[in-house]
């Protein structure tokens, strides 16, 4: 820390002398990227006096030579310097998030510029920071976003977006108009629509501070989705609003009619419709060009990222929203690019996405800091100032708990008071608005520095001051509800019970799941994007490692059954530390696409949110491992407390959001999923098992006598029973269904009819017993088993020697042949 | 095809569920075209294998004892009458509602959510919740990394707290009495959409 500092003084306090000299010789403006130069003066004048000096230079001196980039990658040191400070003390992070530690770095670091200087030399300039800050990091969110939460509470996304932005704009240029006619601002030269344009520009929530924040305060996913989501599209409004805005104040209020109003709110469409399309457009076309690329995998990433940054720029030129365009750029090309590209470019892609923003951001930030130390800026007006911060504060609670109370009404989650109170309070003003108050125009606008500053001043308050005092209010009203009285043991234990069972009713009833817009999306998505813009090779791996994982699936319960039999008790089953590595089964047979799919599973896998990952093959390999803990045995109250609040499985609502700036790392709650799936699974396959026994499970009551119980329908009904069940056990892990069609629903499992002829000879003598015959297996009339065959499904492998295959290998081919039957029902489907 | 139950809802079976479970018209056709979409069989009923269906399910840990407690006793098939009196238990209860004093409790009376959650836990319906069926229930919602022995002291100490009678077990009127203090009618609710 020592030696930043000091490296930090030497290198500052000499830029400005150095700087003086430069600017002398440079009678242009500053070039845009910020500056810091370098080493001493006197080499600087050695460099110009050797050149002086007649004869052949040993060594010169050029500093123009390299001052620009020298500048930026010098800015960019300092900045991840600060931040390597920053990280190294994390007791200091919990209390103060990172950005206001930054924000007041820069400070310190403008406060030494500006001693040397003088003169603010550097300043977030507008140019900098739109066009070589700022869009990396929206890259960044919209590569990462959890698409099927933020698309499933678009709705709410776009009410608070659109709605919420403009009310805040509104209300607050008029507001602060109204008091500047009552008084209350002194002598301001600011007219009604100066007003609202200052309005506009500091309405937007800005999506830099709140990553920034809410990473440091961990909230519910819907909660974090809404916020994050909205302050990534209301750039669209701002945008529009800015520049209508700006257009009035430069035409004057005279030359204002309703055409103009009306072409506003056209554009409003236009500049955000306009901004999003041409981000899927772009994304797209990532997507196709990810799909030639296998020869050429070393420069995928550079694909990514320069289509992006193009979609930023070609929105830009276009006067559309360039934030909007990006985020859609990234948020489509997603889970394109991450099935058709290698492993190693995903893995690239990502990191160099989150180095850039995490960069960008804290440049941001650090100059953020830096911008306030200029004293053209330092203009003061109480009444100005101190209104705005208490009007964006008030009309931001209004605006939420208004929408929020209207939008419970429709939502199927509603949106909690907590919730309300934490997206009120998160509504962060950030660097864009400073951006865009840097672009008024000053002959417009007098009062231009009055603006700067108010919205500095803004900045400050809110990413600082409530970034601090986010946790712990967060902290206080979440003990408060709790606190009101110490739960017992058994409340604890039942509200989860409570969570977890509407979540299933949920689920059940369709509430969430069965949507109809997104079932025919999904089927639209699967039927031609996928085709489209995936490669063949990835699909076809795709299916192969669902066929993989369903015939290993049926093949190993079976063989767990036949060994349970074999065995001739039960024992087998209960016996937790049957291992069945599917893994290790992948890899001998899958061995073409393997590393690409193991790959995807584990990247999705913690990219993906867990209601999502039904779309993805989960690497999931049903270990049953007992996990002895031999815990010193706890007696006392607390203790007991603790243990149960520490164990219990969160329920789906809780689960942390995931999208993170800079970390990676698998969130824990996939163990969870895992070991509920599998415990599941396993406890199903118990109780079929059980069933085909004759054994009925203690509490699971079993009268089947209704039902018919022929020997030969017995045994049918029995390997119906079987792919039924292991169908189940497939079921959550089939992101498509398998087949030509491909529009199926995806709970649905293919129909395995061809198999139902054959039956393993271990179970032909087998008497059926008190076996429940599944729904199917009633309604079809029973088949007489022409070929005894064995019930195991395709062969696994070419080159296995396993009889098994052998033997499967003319029925595999069979089964081939047929198409399987998709359900007709499901076209009924809503 | 078999005998496939009609798939259109008959108006007089709407007005029984309406006077039933209280639900809307409209919510009845809606939750009517997610049980036909469930049903694979189109036979009118539903079996634990279209439950089974449901993904979500599979990672939720009282999956499937939810899916059980839609099948009255014995039976393995559910109609839409069963289906809908079980979802009848989850429907918000209306301030109207509590007001009206009804000869019969409605299906989403605290008492009976209270009831439905009771039964979670005992299915045995001998209307205690035995240390083993709390057992059971608690290795369902905790992780792995808890041993049985851990389990076995939170269970006994969660008895503890409950029993006032000193027959070591919950019953249903000491369960609503220890859960007096908590919001049932808030947290055993769900917005079903018009």
């Amino acid at each position: 820390q020592g030696f930043f500092t000091l490296v930090n003084s030497l290198v500052t306090v000499s830029c400005g002398a150095v700087d003086r000299d430069v600017q002398q010789t440079r009678p242009d403006s500053r070039p845009e990227p910020p500056s810091e130069s370098t080493p001493n003066q006197s080499h600087a004048d050695h460099g110009h006096g050797s050149s002086a000096v007649g004869g052949i230079p040993v060594v010169t001196f050029k500093w123009h030579h390299v001052e620009t980039p020298y500048q930026v990658a010098l800015w960019i040191l300092v900045a991840g310097l600060a931040k390597l400070v920053i990280e190294a003390n994390h007791h200091v992070t919990n209390v103060i998030p990172e950005s206001a530690l930054l924000i007041c770095f820069g400070f310190i670091l403008g406060g030494i510029i500006w001693g040397a200087d003088k003169v603010q030399t550097f300043k977030l300039n507008p140019t900098v920071f739109f066009f070589y800050l700022l869009p990396q990091i929206i890259l960044d969110t919209g590569y990462s976003m959890p698409n099927k939460l933020f698309f499933g509470n678009m709705g709410a996304i776009l009410v608070y977006a659109v709605i919420g932005t403009c009310w805040n704009a509104a209300s607050l240029g008029l507001s602060l108009w109204g008091c500047h006619q009552g008084g209350a601002m002194g002598d301001l030269d600011i007219g009604l629509l100066q007003y609202l344009l200052f309005g506009s520009l500091i309405a937007a929530v800005d999506p830099v501070a709140v990553i920034a924040v809410f990473e440091q305060v961990h909230v519910n996913e819907v909660l974090f989705i809404l916020v994050f989501g909205e302050s990534l599209l209301n750039d669209g409004v701002t945008v529009v609003l800015f520049n209508v805005f700006d257009a009035f104040v430069s035409l004057g209020g005279a030359r204002i009619n309703a055409v103009e109003i009306i072409k506003g709110i056209i554009s409003f469409f236009v500049v955000a419709f306009g901004g999003s399309l041409l981000g899927l457009v772009f994304g797209l076309l990532i997507s196709l060009l990810t799909k030639v690329t296998q020869k050429v995998k070393i420069i995928e990433p550079a694909f990514v990222f320069v289509l992006g940054y193009l979609s930023y720029l070609t929105a830009e030129m276009l006067s559309l929203s360039s934030i909007l365009s990006i985020t859609f750029c990234g948020v489509s090309c997603q889970k394109y690019i991450n099935a058709n590209m290698a492993e190693s470019s995903v893995s690239t892609v990502r990191y160099v996405m989150k180095v850039f923003a995490n960069g960008s951001e804290t440049i941001i930030f650090v100059f953020l800091g830096i911008s306030a130390i200029d004293t053209e800026i330092w203009v003061w007006n109480t009444g100005f100032i101190l209104l705005t911060l208490f009007f964006i504060f008030v009309y931001r609670i209004i605006g939420v708990f208004f929408l929020t109370w209207i939008l419970n009404r429709y939502r199927l989650v509603p949106v909690e008071f907590i919730d309300q109170v934490i997206m009120s309070y998160g509504g962060l003003r950030g660097a864009v608005a400073y951006g865009l108050a840097t672009l008024l125009n000053e002959s417009k606008i007098k009062e231009k520095n009055l603006m700067i500053c108010t919205t500095l001043l803004v900045v400050y308050f809110t990413v600082i001051l409530q970034g601090i005092t986010m946790k712990p209010l967060v902290n206080w009203l979440k003990v408060k509800k709790a606190a009101v009285s110490e739960l017992t043991l058994i409340e604890k234990l039942q509200s989860k019970v409570f969570d977890h069972m509407l979540v299933a009713i949920e689920d059940i009833s369709g509430q969430i799941g069965h949507n109809y817009m997104r079932d025919k999306w999904n089927q639209f998505e699967e039927r031609w994007m996928t085709r489209i813009l995936m490669k063949k090779s990835v699909r076809k791996s795709r299916d192969c490692v669902f066929k993989v994982f369903h015939q290993l699936n049926l093949k190993d319960a079976m063989s767990y059954v036949a060994e349970g039999e074999r065995r001739g008790s039960l024992e087998f089953v209960r016996n937790e530390s049957a291992f069945i590595d599917f893994k290790k089964k992948f890899v001998d047979d899958c061995s073409g696409a393997m590393p690409d799919i193991t790959a995807c599973m584990s990247d999705d896998y913690s990219a993906m949110s867990s209601m999502s990952r039904i779309d993805q093959v989960p690497s999931v390999s049903l270990e049953m491992h007992e996990q002895n803990m031999k815990g010193v045995r706890e007696t006392e109250d607390i203790n007991t407390h603790h243990l149960l609040q520490q164990h219990l499985y969160k329920g789906r609502k809780q689960h942390r959001h995931r999208y993170s700036r800079s970390h990676f790392n698998v969130n824990k709650d996939e163990n969870e999923v895992q070991e509920i799936f599998q415990r599941t699974m396993r406890n199903r396959l118990e109780s079929f098992k059980s069933a085909k026994m004759g054994v009925s499970p203690p509490k699971k009551i079993s009268k089947h006598t209704k039902k018919d119980q022929q020997q030969k329908n017995g045994k049918r009904y029995f390997s119906e029973r079987i792919k039924s069940m292991i169908g189940n056990v497939c079921i959550p892990l089939t992101p498509f269904p398998l087949g030509p069609a491909g529009i199926e629903n995806p709970a649905y499992i293919p129909d395995l009819d061809p198999m139902a002829a054959e039956i393993p000879p271990w179970l032909a003598e087998y008497d059926a017993g008190p076996v429940a015959p599944s729904q199917r297996a009633q309604l079809r009339l029973p088949w007489t088993p022409s070929d005894l065959g064995r019930l195991a499904p395709l062969r696994i492998s070419t080159r296995s020697n396993d009889s098994f295959a052998q033997a499967d290998a003319p029925a595999a081919q069979q089964k081939d042949d047929e198409p399987p039957t998709p359900s007709k029902r499901d076209g009924r489907n809503m | 095809m078999g005998s496939k139950a009609s798939t259109l809802l008959r108006e007089e079976e709407i007005e029984e569920i309406k006077k039933e479970t209280g639900f809307s018209h409209s919510q009845i056709t809606r939750l009517y075209s997610r049980f036909t979409s469930l049903d694979k069989g189109e036979n009118g009923t539903l079996s634990r294998e279209d439950f089974q269906r449901i993904p979500e399910l599979a990672i939720n840990p009282l999956g499937d004892r939810i899916i059980n407690a839609f099948f009255p006793e014995g039976e393995d098939q559910v109609n839409f009458r069963g289906f809908m009196r079980i979802l009848a238990h989850f429907r918000p209860i209306e301030d109207n509602e509590k007001k009206s004093v009804a000869v019969s409790e409605p299906l989403n009376s605290r008492t009976n959510k209270l009831l439905f959650a009771f039964r979670l836990y005992d299915l045995d319906r001998d209307d205690k919740i035995s240390r083993e069926e709390l057992l059971q229930v608690l290795r369902m919602m905790v992780g792995v990394n808890i041993s049985d022995d851990q389990l076995g002291s939170i269970a006994d100490r969660t008895i503890q707290e409950a029993d006032t009678n000193g027959d070591n077990s919950i019953s249903f009127n000491e369960f609503i009495k220890v859960l007096e203090k908590v919001d049932v009618e808030q947290k055993m609710s769900i917005r079903f959409l018009h």
